[in-house]
């Protein structure tokens, strides 16, 4: 289905944020998988980051030919999505005390998130190598800390450093990140015994479930099993995902 | 216009299938394509036993392919039966249930537990290139493939297909050998050997090193092999490997495909298939065939 751009900007080096008419309305820690164009054959996964009205935000780095190419393309082109796919994050009303947690380029499907949870106190943890974004956007949902690797904004350290604060504070966690964080935020939640929700990527063919390709490691009663990232997941029970 | 094609002891009401391992077991695509219109659904290859499969990373894009070590992940035969089967059964189309044993006596009891109701035929996978156990090991042996399709075909009144894999040199020698052991059809390609290496860390890319190349990158390899397989035997070929459009479709039928199955080109467009079947029609129309069955073997050398 063709979907056209609205917008494709650049808002910091190498990271693009995309707006285009999408109809269906999605949840958030959903994905939809975009056609890239020029020579590359499978469409690729890229997390929701806002979705208002018929209109969804996606938010990429460039990375290979796939995101180079989309980076080139102009508002009013058309391009091919499916979705949304996937099982998102679960939000619960009964709980008070929110920490979400992201880091990178993987921060957007939590500002989607932090959006539609209804909750009191939320906090909101972000980290960054370097050069921080969306830290007003998610201003406007929650209390933001910044981590940055090396001190030019924020906190100097990782996001677990900033966790550790208001970590007694949390009834749920919500993660999203590159593996290792992913991988610290599971321990901090297992110590302190918070449930935990992380979104985790994989390669991906289909998208939709047929091909088996995007298999994520979990626990399972017989020793473990290989989810579906793009069906079951992306977002898994911290507790289940084995890095 | 008449689209049937015969297989076995089977009438398929148009030549276009899914490719096994690409449609899972039709659920997932049912919400893109209307699942009775298809030729016929090949299902995920299945072993005895429920299986996990290889670690990821699992799929690499190449210049227009892709590698999978999927490795065969899959619910097991007793668990398509009671969790898969209720789904495909409410469809209009023919059920092809891919096996994959690791064992000759493995084919055999699967075989039996898919003696019923709602499985219409089987293609024996001997052309699994990301298992350890079978899998292509069988099928590069002309041998195993003669005694696989054998012992099978001996427990079964079900048409038995032979899927062949393109990694050998001499194509022709494994389709007789399938046709030999009583096969009703054979179907081909599977996918070809390939390997990608990360040039930073050195490794290859997939824990097994090597992985599967399919996607339209293969299309003129695999229509050498239909072309060469379908002058050695006598019994339906069934075409695959590469297929992205009709034209391309049309390509494996000239050279002696009955059908053909769609495979990669389903996760780049969903509903390729439609748009393959129709394109078939037009082809028709515009050219005065009002048989598909004119246009197998019709090629002109
Ligand atoms: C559920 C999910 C959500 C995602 N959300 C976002 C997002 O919101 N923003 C964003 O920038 N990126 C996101 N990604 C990652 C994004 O899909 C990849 O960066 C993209 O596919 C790279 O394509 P490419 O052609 O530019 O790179 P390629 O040339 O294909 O590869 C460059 C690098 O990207 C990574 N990569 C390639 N394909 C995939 C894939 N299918 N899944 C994961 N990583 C891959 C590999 O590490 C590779 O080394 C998400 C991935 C998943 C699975
Ligand atoms: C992800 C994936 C999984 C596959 N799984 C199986 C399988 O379980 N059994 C089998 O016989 N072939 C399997 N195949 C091979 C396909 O059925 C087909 O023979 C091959 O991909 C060539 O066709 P294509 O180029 O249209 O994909 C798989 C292919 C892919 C890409
Ligand atoms: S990408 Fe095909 S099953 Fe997940």
């Amino acid at each position: 289905m063709k979907h056209t751009i609205i917008r494709n900007d650049e808002i910091k080096s190498g990271v693009f944020r995309m707006e285009f008419h999408f109809e269906d309305i999605p949840m958030p820690g959903q994905f939809v998988m975009i056609d890239c164009g020029g020579r590359t054959l499978l469409k690729r996964p890229f997390s929701i980051c806002d979705y208002n009205e018929g209109k969804m935000t996606v938010m990429y780095q460039v990375r290979g030919k796939g995101t180079y190419n989309l980076s080139k393309i102009k508002v009013n082109d058309e391009i091919d999505v499916t979705g949304p796919h996937g099982h998102g994050f679960d939000i619960f009303d009964k709980f008070n005390n929110i920490l979400v947690v992201g880091g990178g380029i993987g921060i957007p499907p939590l500002l989607f998130l932090s959006k539609k949870l209804k909750s009191k106190n939320i906090n909101i943890v972000l980290g960054f190598r370097s050069d921080a974004f969306l830290i007003d956007e998610f201003s406007k949902y929650g209390n933001v800390l910044v981590t940055t690797e090396d001190g030019s904004y924020g906190m100097k350290g990782y996001v677990t450093d900033a966790m550790k604060e208001i970590i007694n504070e949390a009834d749920i966690i919500y993660g999203c990140g590159p593996k290792p964080m992913l991988n610290a935020i599971k321990d901090i939640s297992e110590k302190y015994k918070i449930p935990c929700q992380i979104s985790v990527e994989e390669r991906m063919g289909c998208g939709i479930g047929a091909c088996m390709t995007c298999a994520c490691k979990t626990l399972a009663e017989d020793g473990y099993h290989y989810k579906k990232v793009c069906k079951d997941g992306p977002v898994f029970w911290a507790k289940e995902v084995v890095f | 216009m008449r689209l049937k094609v015969n297989i076995g002891n089977l009438e398929f009401k148009n030549p276009v299938f899914v490719a096994s391992g690409t449609f899972g077991f039709g659920k997932e695509y049912s919400q893109y394509v209307d699942l009775n219109k298809l030729g016929a659904i090949m299902v995920k290859g299945l072993t005895l036993n429920p299986k996990e499969g290889n670690p990821p990373p699992r799929i690499y894009e190449t210049p227009s392919g892709i590698l999978n070590s999927v490795g065969l992940q899959n619910p097991g035969v007793d668990g398509f039966l009671k969790d898969e089967l209720p789904f495909l059964k409410k469809f209009d189309t023919k059920i092809i249930v891919n096996i994959a044993g690791e064992t000759i006596e493995e084919f055999v009891t699967m075989a039996q537990k898919l003696d019923i109701d709602g499985v219409h035929a089987l293609e024996l996978n001997v052309s699994c290139p990301n298992v350890k156990e079978g899998g292509m090991a069988f099928g590069v042996n002309p041998n195993s493939i003669y005694e696989i399709t054998k012992r099978v075909k001996y427990v079964t009144d079900k048409t038995v297909i032979v899927k062949l894999t393109p990694n050998v040199a001499d194509i022709k020698i494994y389709a007789k050998a399938a046709e030999d052991g009583g096969a009703d059809a054979v179907s081909l390609i599977n996918t070809i050997t390939g390997m990608v290496v990360d040039i930073n860390s050195k490794r290859p890319i997939f824990k097994n090193i090597f992985a599967g190349l399919s996607g339209p990158a293969v299309k003129p390899i695999a229509l050498k092999h239909v072309y060469e397989a379908k002058k050695a035997v006598s019994i339906p070929v069934i075409g695959m490997g590469g297929i992205s459009s009709a034209e391309d479709a049309i390509e494996f039928m000239i050279v002696g495909a009955t059908a053909v199955a769609i495979g990669t080109y389903n996760f780049i467009n969903p509903t390729c298939t439609m748009d393959i079947l129709e394109g078939i029609k037009k082809y028709m129309n515009e050219n005065n065939v009002s048989d598909i069955n004119q246009i197998i073997n019709s090629i002109n050398v």
